[in-house]
């Protein structure tokens, strides 16, 4: 038994053991020291929290770092894992910044009381309707909502410039839809704002009769069109523009439609960012905040990403509907209660 | 000679192994906690009304579907591929038993990918099933092989004399003696199904898994999240309490390995599409596809050499040490459940195996509770991803450590004791060294695992870690197909080392027989 006994402690001291140099050799990130005075101080860095692409994203914080001297620490994930992880951090969070891909996420963390409330020269830098209602967080960046089509099987006249119109059945098994994604919601939500509850329950109704293919994400809508084996589907256009960067735009079979100014289908998604309570007093993390809407980097997600500036006076990138015609009249696409209701709407009809 | 395992008058484990397992067991229960606060803070009204709503029923029933179905082809595929490879000369016999080990390499979403190349309008059950049977049939196929290669077929033989049909003497003698293997196997793959997104997010099939990843993605919904994963706890438990009540008592006997049969030409052909269906289903054709695209790719970006290499040091690095760990905590939980089955065993045991039913996500999310809650400074460190690793990967080793350790005959402790070895020497020099191929079986399958994982890894690396699956990911969404294939590539390439090596544990110990 004493044998046993011995190697069992040599047992748990191995483990000890591995523990102890595992926690050494990695890089510590203590939460960041909260300043008693007021006014925000620069010691150089911040931790950011990307919901956003690296290979999108990397080359505007290099550009940033480069000018302002500031290092940035970033932490890369998708949006849904990137919330998540903050919500479940919650003031413990090492990040002082939080880069999103949709309002939702952003909406939640304001619901939770993590964001600090920006500055006005930042708040308003952005128009309302594409920013939050509260100064919680800023809207950074646009993506239109669009039908992606099958260009062999289909002309651009065969779609229509309506929602309406694709519920009918002679869409039906043809159009793909992300019903889990925040993009497909805040489309819906949209509908609720814009035409009413009565006609968004008709048409999630009729959606859901007309057996559309049900996607887990826009990537997977557009390559399925792109490879012949979905006729249509509703999307955030910028998806495209990554793809076609990819296999060059001749070669590129999907093509995109935009449904008319004031369809539901026309709104604008927003991308955005928020300063989280404990970078409340890092002058780092606001002075990038700033950064993202300004003139600079606004023209950079023109160029790069070909999503819409939300900056005034920055033009929308080639080939694009101005943003005007997609304007998001009365939306709060961050206001998690009208998102609530629509996910009862999409679960009532089986859809989530 | 036939013995049951067990220490047959001793009933009680000794105190200090059951602890040391109890202690195991529990990095286990941390995301069952986890989730059973989430799931009631906000009221259990919220979580009653949850759970009744007809899609968690919907949902629930597909992972049941999809698990049970894929568990038992596996079970059938797998066995018939052990036999094949175990009991029969084959041609190109090193190359077919690598073959078949290879599917363990290929990540799932890699292998729906691949298929969606090709066939763009895959979805829904049918090709989730095949998709996961696939890659899933290894873990069957692996330990009932080496079952066999050290059990006699003089049982068999006897039957077959005695006047039994070949397939009456196959199930009263064959079938006991890889029985426990089989099961443990399918326990596997019945779990790892019910946890699986990757695959069936890609083929479109609305399982348990895609309704938590929506919780999250859409709605931040914590508390649904919840609720839907502590139902895959419950199905989990329920796989393996059957899996506990169909292996009963395990039997082994002593080795006495008989010369395999030459298998008739014509039926060479059926015997190779049974053993190479799932390598070509897994492997062939979406690697194919992989190189498809990238040939599609317009815009080949330069690859950056440091950072590549940098992420395939990362993915061995974690392998080799994440291993290991699941190593340490696998097997007092093994060592118990091998030779005790009193309640307090089988309750470990079951504990044990819960994380690997849990998507990644849930996994990781619920260390970050527990480590900012409890090890702060742990926070973000290699160690907490390392937990996370086993917490997911435990189970992989359990299985096959404990049917190799159960399968040391008592007999031969009791020689090694009376000849004055201490209870720890014996353990040495008689039960880990019989049992260290399955040992390592589990071993090697918890660093496969661990190389291929992505989303605890996502949550709980040090930022400035990157895994090659990480880096995989990062180039897939971003579309950068061309950019993604040298990842894709050596994820694939260090994935089979460990691959290559557990067919050759079964290869070397079958060069003894000749």
């Amino acid at each position: 038994m004493r044998t046993r006994s011995r190697a069992m402690t040599t047992l748990f001291a191995s483990i000890a053991a591995v523990a102890v140099l595992a926690g050494c050799s990695a890089g510590q990130p203590a939460p960041a020291e909260q300043n008693t005075s007021d006014a925000p101080e620069s010691d150089g860095a911040f931790t950011l929290y990307s919901g956003r692409n690296e290979a999108l994203i990397q080359p505007l914080i290099d550009q940033f770092e480069q000018e302002t001297g500031i290092e940035v620490e970033v932490r890369y994930g998708n949006t849904a894992e990137m919330g998540a992880l903050l919500l479940e951090e919650g003031d413990r969070t090492p990040a002082q910044v939080f880069l999103s891909q949709d309002a939702g996420a952003l909406g939640a963390l304001a619901k939770a009381d993590m964001f600090m409330t920006l500055p006005d020269d930042i708040a308003d830098a952005v128009p309302a309707g594409f920013t939050s209602t509260d100064g919680s967080w800023v809207g950074v960046t646009g993506r239109a909502r669009v039908v992606v089509y099958d260009s062999e099987k289909l002309a651009a006249s065969d779609i229509p410039d309506t929602v309406d119109a694709l519920v009918e059945p002679e869409w039906a098994s043809r159009l793909g839809v992300a019903p889990t994604n925040a993009s497909f919601q805040s489309f819906v939500t949209a509908y609720r704002v814009l035409e009413g509850d009565a006609a968004a329950d008709e048409w999630v109704a009729a959606l859901s009769e007309n057996d559309p293919q049900i996607f887990e994400n826009n990537n997977a809508i557009l390559t399925a069109v792109n490879d012949g084996a979905l006729d249509a589907g509703l999307i955030n256009h910028y998806y495209w523009y990554q793809l076609a960067a990819e296999v060059g735009v001749d070669n590129m079979r999907a093509q995109l439609a935009y449904p008319k100014a004031g369809d539901p289908g026309s709104i604008v998604n927003v991308t955005g960012a928020g300063v989280l309570q404990n970078g409340a007093s890092d002058a780092d993390a606001l002075e990038f905040v700033r950064y993202l809407v300004s003139q600079q980097a606004q023209q950079y997600f023109v160029e790069q990403t070909f999503e819409y500036p939300l900056l005034p006076g920055v033009d929308a990138p080639e080939g694009l509907p101005a943003l005007e015609s997609l304007i998001n009249p009365e939306l709060d696409l961050s206001d998690l209660e009208s998102l609530a209701d629509t996910q009862a709407l999409l679960s009532k009809y089986s859809l989530l | 000679m036939t013995t049951t395992a067990g220490v047959g008058e001793r009933t009680r484990p000794p105190l200090l192994l059951a602890a040391a397992a109890a202690l195991a067991a529990s990095a286990s229960l941390i995301p069952v906690v986890y989730l059973a606060v989430r799931a009631v803070e906000a009221g259990t009204e919220g979580f009653v009304a949850t759970l009744l709503r007809p899609r968690v029923l919907e949902l629930a029933l597909n992972s049941v579907a999809l698990a049970a179905s894929v568990t038992a082809t596996c079970l059938v595929l797998g066995v018939a591929s052990a036999w094949l490879l175990s009991r029969w000369r084959l041609p190109a016999e090193r190359t077919i038993l690598l073959l078949s080990a290879l599917p363990l390499a290929v990540p799932s979403y890699l292998v729906a990918y691949g298929w969606l190349v090709w066939s763009p309008g895959l979805n829904g059950f049918w090709p989730s099933w095949a998709v996961l049977t696939a890659v899933c049939v290894p873990y069957v196929t692996l330990p009932v092989a080496a079952a066999w290669r050290g059990s006699s077929g003089d049982l068999e033989a006897v039957a077959r004399t005695l006047g039994r049909g070949p397939i009456r003497s196959f199930f009263s003698a064959t079938w006991p003696q890889v029985r426990g293997a089989a099961l443990a196997g399918s326990l596997l793959v019945g779990l790892y199904s019910l946890a699986e997104f990757g695959a069936v997010s890609m083929l479109r099939f609305e399982t348990l898994t895609w309704g938590i990843n929506a919780s999250y993605s859409a709605s931040f919904d914590r508390q649904q999240a919840a609720v839907l994963a502590l139902v895959l706890v419950a199905l989990a438990l329920i796989v393996v309490w059957a899996e506990r009540r169909a292996r009963g008592q395990a039997v082994t006997r002593v080795a006495r390995p008989l010369p395999r049969g030459v298998m008739p030409r014509r039926w060479l052909w059926a015997a190779l599409a049974v053993v190479l269906a799932a390598p070509v289903v897994s492997v062939t054709v979406p690697v194919l596809g992989l190189g498809v695209r990238l040939f599609s790719a317009e815009s080949i970006r330069a690859l950056d050499l440091p950072r590549f290499a940098s992420a395939v040091g990362a993915t061995l690095g974690l392998a080799v040490v994440g291993s290991l760990l699941v190593l340490v905590f696998a097997l007092p939980i093994a060592a118990l459940t091998a030779r005790y089955r009193d309640r307090l065993s089988r309750g470990i045991e079951g504990i044990g195996y819960l994380g690997h039913a849990l998507p990644g996500i849930v996994v990781g999310l619920s260390l970050v509770f527990f480590g900012l809650a409890v090890v702060p400074w742990a926070y973000q460190s290699l160690l907490m991803l390392l937990f996370a690793y086993v917490v997911l990967f435990m189970p992989r080793a359990i299985g096959s450590a404990r049917s190799g350790i159960a399968a040391v005959a008592p007999a031969l402790i009791d020689v090694s004791r009376t000849l004055g070895d201490t209870p720890a020497a014996s353990w040495r020099r008689v039960t880990a060294r019989l049992a260290a191929p399955n040992i390592a079986i589990g071993c090697l399958l918890a660093a496969i695992a661990i190389m291929k994982e992505l989303p605890a890894t996502l949550l709980l690396r040090p930022t400035s870690v990157h895994t090659l699956a990480t880096e995989l990911w990062t180039r897939t969404a971003a579309a950068e197909y061309g950019g993604a294939a040298p990842y894709a590539a050596a994820l694939l390439l260090v994935a089979s080392v460990p691959a290559v090596l557990l067919s050759t544990i079964r290869s070397t110990a079958r060069e003894d027989e000749s």
